[in-house]
C-alpha cells in the first residue's frame, strides 16, 4: 500500500514539532540573556553604590583654644578665617590617642580625619564666635579609608603591605569605634557639595546644577524650534526636493554619533564663535543641535495624530492656516511633542560624549552659579571618577549613577504618564 | 434679512463693487453638455467652465452653474462623479490638496473667488461649510460656535459673543438641547447633535452660502429627518449646497437638483422637474437606478 | 547699555508698539470696526515684530562682527614693528590687550606702545558699545513708525503677520541644514590643515599610530605616526562583538515576544527591555569597567588565559547589551508591518508557526531587518563612553578579542581633552578621524533610511 498525503506529513511532524520548540528556545533564551543583563547592571550598580549614601563620621571633643583661633582676641572675622584650625584637630587627636609619639605615626593618626573638618570648624566659629575658649562635640567626616574599613571594603586578611591602613591604623580605628566614637551617618555631603579629590568631601550638587543649566538651555532651544520645524514641515511645507532635502537632514542627523556633535561645538562655539570652555551654555548649545532631531521627528508624529477631519473644520469657518494650527491642531499635538521632548531631554541629560569635547571634563570644586560658569555634569562627574583609583570613589561612582538613573526613571516616567494622561483616540 | 446679514458681512461690503466691476460673464459655449436651468436670474455664485485636476488627472470638466439666493441647490451623482471635488471649489477648500488645480472662474457676488486679491479666510466666512462626518472641535460646545465670531472679530464683547452662540444654536434647533451643557466638550454629544453643532457653528460667522458634504451620511435616520428640516428652515437666510448621495434626499430638501456624472455635470433644473421628467438619459438611467 | 538690557528695553518698545498698531487700527477704522480687514491684535502684532525684528537681526550682526573689526582696526592701528609679525604672535598679542582690559592676568610686560592699544581697543569699544544703542533704538523706532504708518483698514495685516511667522518657522526648519552643514565644514578646515601635515595615504593606510608628537624636535618618536588602521580595525573589532550579541539576541526576542509570548509576559518584558535603551552610555562605560572586565578576566584567567583588563571582549559585549533593545525595536516594527495575509496563507497550507516566521515572515521583513542592522552598525561605531571607559588607549592591530584595542572614538576622545593646540597635527587628527568617523556612519544611515523606506513603502 502506498503512503497517503496525511502519512506523509505524519512521518516528519515529530522532527517539526521538534523545530518548532528548538526556535522557541531561542527566543526565551534571547529575552532571558536581555533582562539577565539589565539585572546584572542594576545589581552591580546598586550593590556598589549603596554604601556611599552613608558616610562614617568621627566624634571629636574639640577645644577652641582662644589661642590658637584668636590670640589677639579681636574677634576680627578675616583673622578668624585665616586661623590654623587644624591645629584644634590634631591637638584632639593626640588627647584621644596620648601613646602616640612618632611624628610619623602622628601624621598617620592626623589624617583619620577629613581634611575637611578644619573647614567644618571654621565654619562653626564664623557663625558663632562665642564657641571660641569652649569645648564642644563636633561630628567631623572620617577619612575615605576609615570609612572604607567601617563599611569592609578593606580586607583585614591581606598583608599589611598591600593595605591602604597599616596595623596601627587599624587599631586606632578599632578604638575609636569601640568607644562609639565613630558612626555612619546620613552623608549629606554627597548631596550638598561639589566634586573634590577627597573621596569624602565629594558630592553630586555641583554636576547637577551644572547639568540643570545645561538641560534648561538645551530645552529654551530644542523646544521651541523643534516644534517650529516641525509645525512648517508637517503644516505648511510643499512637498519638494527642498523639504526632502530637509528632512533626509534630520533623520540622518538623528542617526549622527554624538561625538560628531562635540566636535561641532569645539571647533564653531568655542574656536569660532569664542564663548567659554565647560559653560553649560555651550553644553546646551551642542546638545540642543543633537535633541532637535529627536523633538522634530516626535512632534511631528504628534501632529500627523491629530485627524485631519479637525484641520477640514476650522479651514472651513474661515481660520487661516495659521489659527488652525495655532488654536486646534497645535494644542491637540502639544502632550505628544512634550512626550518627545522629555525623552529628548532624558537623552540629553545622559550624554557625556560631546561634552568631552567642549572642555566640560575639567575639575570642578565650584558649584556653578550660572549657565556661564565653568561646570561639568552628572555623567561626565560619573566619567571622571569612574577614572579615580581610591575605592571609596568606585561606590560614589555608582552613587551618582543611581542618582543618575532615578532622574532619568523621573523624566521617563513623566513622559509615560504624560502619554497615557493626554492619549486620544480618533 | 438679506440687508441685516449683508450688514454684518466681514468683508467691506460698501466698497465690494470698486475693487471689481462685475461683468456679466458668458459661458463659452463651446462645449457645454448641461442641459437644464444652468443660470438664474439673480446669482449670488456663478461658476463658469470650471475644471480641476489633480496633477494631470482631470476630475472636473467644464461645470457652469449659478447659485440663487435662498435657495437649497442638491448636487447628486454616483459615487467619484466629482461633486464633492466641484463644492469643494467653491469656498476653496481644495486649496489644501497640493496637487489640485482650479481653472475657469467661480465668482461669489461679482467677485472672482480665485483672484489674487481674493482673502481665502474672508472666502470661507462667506463661504461656510459642513463635512461629512460631524467634526467639533474638541472644545466645549460654547468654543465651538464662539470660535468663528472670535477669529473673525465679530462680536465686540463678552455679551455679543454669547448672543452670537445663542441665536446660532437656536438657528440650528440645538438650543434646547444644550443650553445646560454649554461648557462641556462638544465631542460628547451625540452624532446627529455633534452634527448640527456643525451647523451651528457655521452660522455663528453668518455665511452667505453654506455647503454641506454629504451632511448625513453618518447619522441615523431620525437624526437625518431634524438636519433635513434644519436645512429647510435655514434656506430663510443662507444658500445651501448639498452634496448626496441619497436622491430622496435631495428631492426633500432642494428646490433645484444637478446631476453630475464623471466629473460632467449633465443636468440642472427644478427638482420637481428632473425627479419626474429627466431630460437627459444618463441622469434618467441614474434616477431609475440602472446604475449608482 | 548692556545687551541684556538692550533687548529687555526693545521688549517694552514691542509691547508699546503692539498696543500703538491696535489703537491706531481702531482709530483708522472709526466707529463700525468690521470694516478692518483683520482683527486689531494683528495690526498690534505687525508693528510690534517690525519693532522687534530688524532691531535684533541688527544686534545679532553687530554682536558677531563686532569683535573682529574693532581687532582688525586695533591690529592696523599698532607701529610698524609688530604688523610684520606671525599670525600666532598677534593673537597673542591681541589676546594680551584684551586681558589687560578685562583686569585678567596678562602674560607679558605691556611696553608704551601696547599701553597706547589698550586704549585705543577700549575707547573702540566704547564707542561700539553707545553707537549699537543708538542705533538699535533708532532701527526698533523706525520700525515701528513705518509699520504704524501702512495701518489702514483695508490693510491686510493679519497675512503679513502670518507671512512673517511662516518665514520664522522655515528658518527652524532649516536649522538641520545647517547643522549638518556646521559639522562637514568644522571637521573639514581641521582635516584639510592636519592631511597638509600628513599626508592622506599614510592616514588612511599607516599601520602605526602614535600621535605623541615631542615637545622638542630632537627627542626620540619626535614625528608621531598616523597610520588609522589600528584604530579603524579595533573599531570593527568591538563592533562585530557588539553585533554578534545585539542581532541574534535582538532579533530573535523580537520574534519571542511579539510571535509566542503570552500577552501579560510581553507586556512586562518588553519595558524592561527597553530599559536597556535608555540608559546612558556612560552607565554601561562604568558597567564594563567595573563589572563585566574583571568577570571576563577573572574567567580567562581559568581557562589559563592571559585576558587584559581593558580587553575588546568587554567593551564590545557591553556595547552589544547597550544595543539589543535597538535591533529588537526596529525588528519588532519591521515584522508588524509584513500584513497578516501572508501569515494567514502560510499557516493554512499547515505550516507550523516558526515555519511561517522562518520561511515566510523573515524573508518579507529581511531588508527591513537589515536596515536596522546597518543602523545598529552605525551606532556601534560611533559609540564613545563605553570604549573609551572600558577598551584601550594603545593601538594594537590584532583581531584577538582578548587583547586590548583602541577605537576611533576613543582616540578622538583622548586627542581632545585636556590642552589642545591647534596647529599640532595632533589635535588635527582628531579632527581628520571625526571626519572617517562621519562619512562612514553617514553612509550607513542613508543606506539604512533608503532601505527601511522602501520596505516600508512595498507594504503601505
Amino acid at each position: 500500500m502506498t503512503p497517503t498525503t496525511a502519512d506523509k506529513i505524519q512521518a516528519g511532524l515529530k522532527k517539526r514539532y521538534a523545530a518548532e520548540r528548538r526556535f522557541r528556545g531561542y527566543g526565551l533564551v534571547s529575552v532571558t540573556i536581555g533582562l539577565a543583563a539589565l539585572l546584572l547592571l542594576f545589581v552591580s550598580i546598586i550593590g556598589n553604590g549603596y554604601s556611599a549614601f552613608q558616610q562614617t563620621f568621627v566624634k571629636l571633643d574639640v577645644q577652641f583654644d582662644e589661642a590658637v583661633i584668636d590670640p589677639k582676641g579681636t574677634r576680627d572675622p578675616q583673622s578668624l578665617a585665616r586661623a590654623d584650625y587644624g591645629q584644634l584637630i590634631k591637638k584632639t587627636m593626640r588627647e584621644l590617642f596620648p601613646e602616640v609619639k612618632n611624628r610619623r605615626d602622628k601624621r598617620k593618626l592626623y589624617k583619620l580625619v577629613s581634611p575637611g573638618a578644619v573647614f567644618i570648624l571654621q565654619d562653626m566659629v564664623r557663625k558663632d564666635p562665642e564657641l571660641i575658649g569652649t569645648s564642644q562635640t563636633v561630628w567631623v567626616p572620617a577619612d575615605d579609608d576609615v570609612d572604607m574599613l567601617i563599611k569592609g571594603y578593606i580586607d583585614r586578611d591581606v598583608p599589611e603591605s598591600a593595605r591602604r591602613l597599616n596595623d596601627k591604623e587599624i587599631a586606632w580605628i578599632d578604638a575609636l569605634a569601640a568607644t562609639g566614637s565613630l558612626e555612619k551617618r546620613f552623608n549629606k555631603i554627597f548631596f550638598t557639595a561639589g566634586d573634590s579629590r577627597e573621596p569624602e568631601l565629594a558630592g553630586i550638587w555641583g554636576a547637577v546644577v551644572g547639568s540643570f543649566y545645561t538641560l534648561v538651555v538645551t530645552l529654551a532651544l530644542s523646544f521651541p524650534i523643534g516644534v517650529a520645524a516641525a509645525v512648517y514641515l508637517q503644516e505648511f511645507a510643499p512637498r519638494n526636493r527642498w523639504t526632502d532635502f530637509i528632512e533626509v537632514n534630520i533623520n540622518n542627523l538623528a542617526a549622527v554619533p554624538s561625538i560628531v556633535f562635540g566636535l561641532l561645538g569645539l571647533s564653531v562655539f568655542l574656536n569660532f564663535m569664542s564663548l567659554p570652555r565647560s559653560a553649560p551654555l555651550v553644553g546646551g548649545l551642542v546638545l540642543s543641535l543633537m535633541t532637535l532631531p529627536t523633538v522634530i521627528i516626535a512632534s511631528r508624529a504628534s501632529l500627523q495624530s491629530v485627524p485631519p477631519s479637525i484641520r477640514e473644520g476650522a479651514l472651513g469657518m474661515g481660520a487661516s492656516q495659521m489659527q488652525m494650527v495655532a488654536h486646534h491642531v497645535l494644542p491637540l499635538a502639544m502632550p505628544g511633542m512634550l512626550t518627545g521632548t522629555i525623552i529628548g531631554m532624558a537623552r540629553a541629560l545622559g550624554e557625556s560624549a560631546p561634552l568631552l569635547m567642549i572642555g566640560m571634563v575639567a575639575f570642578i570644586v565650584n558649584v556653578p552659579e550660572g549657565p556661564l560658569d565653568p561646570s561639568t555634569v552628572l555623567p561626565v562627574q560619573i566619567y571622571l571618577w569612574a577614572d579615580t583609583p581610591e575605592r571609596a570613589f568606585v561606590e560614589r561612582t555608582s552613587a551618582a549613577t543611581l542618582v543618575l538613573l532615578a532622574f532619568l526613571v523621573i523624566m521617563n516616567g513623566a513622559a509615560v504618564w504624560l502619554r497615557k494622561r493626554f492619549e486620544q483616540r480618533w | 434679512m438679506l440687508n441685516q446679514k449683508q450688514a454684518v458681512l466681514l468683508e467691506r461690503p460698501a466698497k465690494t463693487n470698486d475693487v471689481l466691476p462685475s461683468a456679466p460673464v458668458k459661458i463659452q459655449d463651446t462645449d457645454t453638455k448641461t442641459v437644464g436651468q444652468v443660470t438664474v436670474d439673480k446669482p449670488i455664485m456663478t461658476t463658469r467652465n470650471v475644471d480641476v485636476y489633480y496633477d494631470d488627472k482631470q476630475a472636473i470638466r467644464n461645470v457652469s452653474i449659478d447659485i440663487a439666493y435662498n435657495e437649497v441647490l442638491s448636487m447628486i451623482g454616483p459615487s467619484g462623479c466629482g461633486k464633492s471635488t466641484f463644492l469643494r471649489c467653491l469656498n476653496r477648500m481644495n486649496d489644501t490638496i497640493e496637487s489640485a488645480r482650479v481653472t475657469g472662474s467661480i465668482e461669489l457676488e461679482g467677485h472672482d473667488i480665485y483672484d489674487k486679491k481674493t482673502d481665502v479666510v474672508t472666502l470661507r466666512a462667506r463661504v461656510g461649510m459642513v463635512f461629512q462626518k460631524p467634526n467639533p472641535f474638541p472644545k466645549s460646545v460654547y468654543e465651538n460656535v464662539a470660535y468663528g465670531p472670535r477669529i473673525h472679530g465679530l462680536a465686540r464683547n463678552q455679551s455679543e459673543l454669547d448672543e452670537i452662540v445663542e441665536t446660532s444654536l437656536r438657528r440650528a434647533g440645538l438650543w434646547d438641547e444644550v443650553k445646560d451643557r454649554l461648557r462641556e466638550p462638544g465631542t460628547g454629544l451625540s452624532g446627529g447633535q455633534q452634527q448640527r453643532l456643525c451647523i451651528a457653528r457655521c452660522i455663528a460667522v453668518n455665511p452667505d452660502v453654506i455647503l454641506m458634504d454629504e451632511p448625513c451620511s453618518a447619522l441615523d435616520p431620525i437624526a437625518t429627518a431634524r438636519i433635513e428640516e434644519l436645512i429647510d428652515e435655514l434656506r430663510q437666510n443662507y444658500s445651501i449646497v448639498i452634496v448626496t448621495h441619497s436622491m430622496q434626499q435631495a428631492a426633500r430638501v432642494s428646490q433645484r437638483t444637478a446631476y453630475f456624472h464623471l466629473g460632467d455635470l449633465i443636468e440642472v433644473g427644478e427638482t420637481s422637474i428632473i425627479f419626474t421628467n429627466p431630460q437627459h438619459k444618463l441622469t434618467e438611467d441614474y434616477l431609475t437606478g440602472r446604475f449608482g | 547699555m548692556s545687551t541684556p538690557l538692550l533687548i529687555a528695553v526693545l521688549l517694552l518698545l514691542a509691547a508699546a508698539a503692539f498696543e500703538f498698531g491696535r489703537r491706531r487700527a481702531l482709530q483708522v477704522a472709526g466707529p463700525e470696526f468690521r470694516t478692518l480687514h483683520s482683527l486689531p491684535r494683528y495690526y498690534g502684532s505687525y508693528t510690534a515684530l517690525w519693532c522687534a525684528l530688524p532691531a535684533l537681526i541688527l544686534l545679532g550682526a553687530w554682536l558677531a562682527f563686532e569683535d573682529k573689526i574693532i581687532t582688525i582696526l586695533v591690529i592696523a592701528d599698532l607701529p610698524a614693528a609688530y604688523q610684520s609679525l606671525s599670525e600666532p604672535e598677534l593673537n597673542l598679542i591681541v589676546n594680551d590687550l584684551r586681558n589687560q582690559l578685562s583686569g585678567n592676568v596678562v602674560s607679558r610686560e605691556l611696553n608704551l606702545d601696547m599701553q597706547a592699544a589698550v586704549k585705543h581697543y577700549g575707547s573702540l569699544r566704547a564707542t561700539s558699545k553707545a553707537a549699537l544703542a543708538v542705533i538699535f533704538l533708532s532701527v526698533a523706532m523706525l520700525g515701528m513708525g513705518l509699520a504704524w504708518r501702512k495701518i489702514a483698514p483695508d490693510f491686510w495685516a493679519r497675512n503679513r503677520v502670518e507671512a512673517i511667522v511662516k518665514v520664522l518657522l522655515i528658518i527652524c526648519s532649516t536649522l538641520a541644514i545647517f547643522t549638518t552643514i556646521g559639522i562637514v565644514l568644522s571637521v573639514l578646515f581641521e582635516s584639510i590643515r592636519f592631511f597638509r601635515a600628513v599626508p592622506v595615504f599614510d592616514f588612511l593606510f599607516g599601520l602605526e599610530w602614535s600621535p605623541q608628537t615631542a615637545i622638542r624636535e630632537d627627542q626620540v618618536g619626535s614625528s608621531g605616526a598616523f597610520g588609522a588602521v589600528p584604530l579603524f580595525a579595533g573599531t570593527l573589532l568591538i563592533s562585530l562583538i557588539a553585533m554578534l550579541v545585539a542581532a541574534p539576541v535582538g532579533l530573535t526576542s523580537a520574534i519571542y515576544l511579539s510571535e509566542y509570548s503570552h500577552p501579560r509576559f510581553r507586556a512586562a518584558a518588553k519595558p524592561l527591555l527597553e530599559i536597556l535603551a535608555g540608559i546612558p552610555t556612560v552607565v554601561y562605560g562604568f558597567f564594563a569597567a567595573l563589572t563585566v572586565a574583571p568577570l571576563i578576566r577573572d574567567a580567562g584567567t581559568n581557562f589559563g588565559l592571559d585576558v587584559s583588563s581593558e580587553s575588546a571582549l568587554a567593551a564590545g559585549l557591553v556595547m552589544g547589551i547597550m544595543i539589543i533593545p535597538f535591533v529588537s525595536s526596529i525588528s519588532d516594527d519591521v515584522i508588524n508591518a509584513v500584513p497578516q495575509s501572508l501569515r494567514d496563507g502560510s499557516l493554512a497550507l499547515g505550516s507550523t508557526q516558526s515555519e511561517m516566521i522562518r520561511k515566510v515572515v523573515l524573508p518579507a521583513a529581511l531588508p527591513g531587518i537589515v536596515g536596522g542592522l546597518l543602523l545598529a552598525i552605525s551606532r556601534a561605531i560611533g559609540e564613545t563612553m563605553i570604549v573609551v571607559m572600558a577598551a584601550g588607549l594603545a593601538a594594537n592591530l590584532t583581531v584577538n578579542p582578548l587583547e586590548a584595542v583602541t577605537t576611533v572614538t576613543v582616540q578622538i576622545v583622548t586627542l581632545l581633552v585636556g590642552d589642545q593646540e591647534f596647529d599640532s597635527p595632533k589635535t588635527l587628527a582628531a579632527f581628520a578621524l571625526g571626519l572617517m568617523l562621519f562619512l562612514v556612519t553617514l553612509a550607513l544611515n542613508v543606506i539604512a533610511l533608503y532601505v527601511v523606506r522602501k520596505y516600508r513603502e512595498q507594504y503601505e
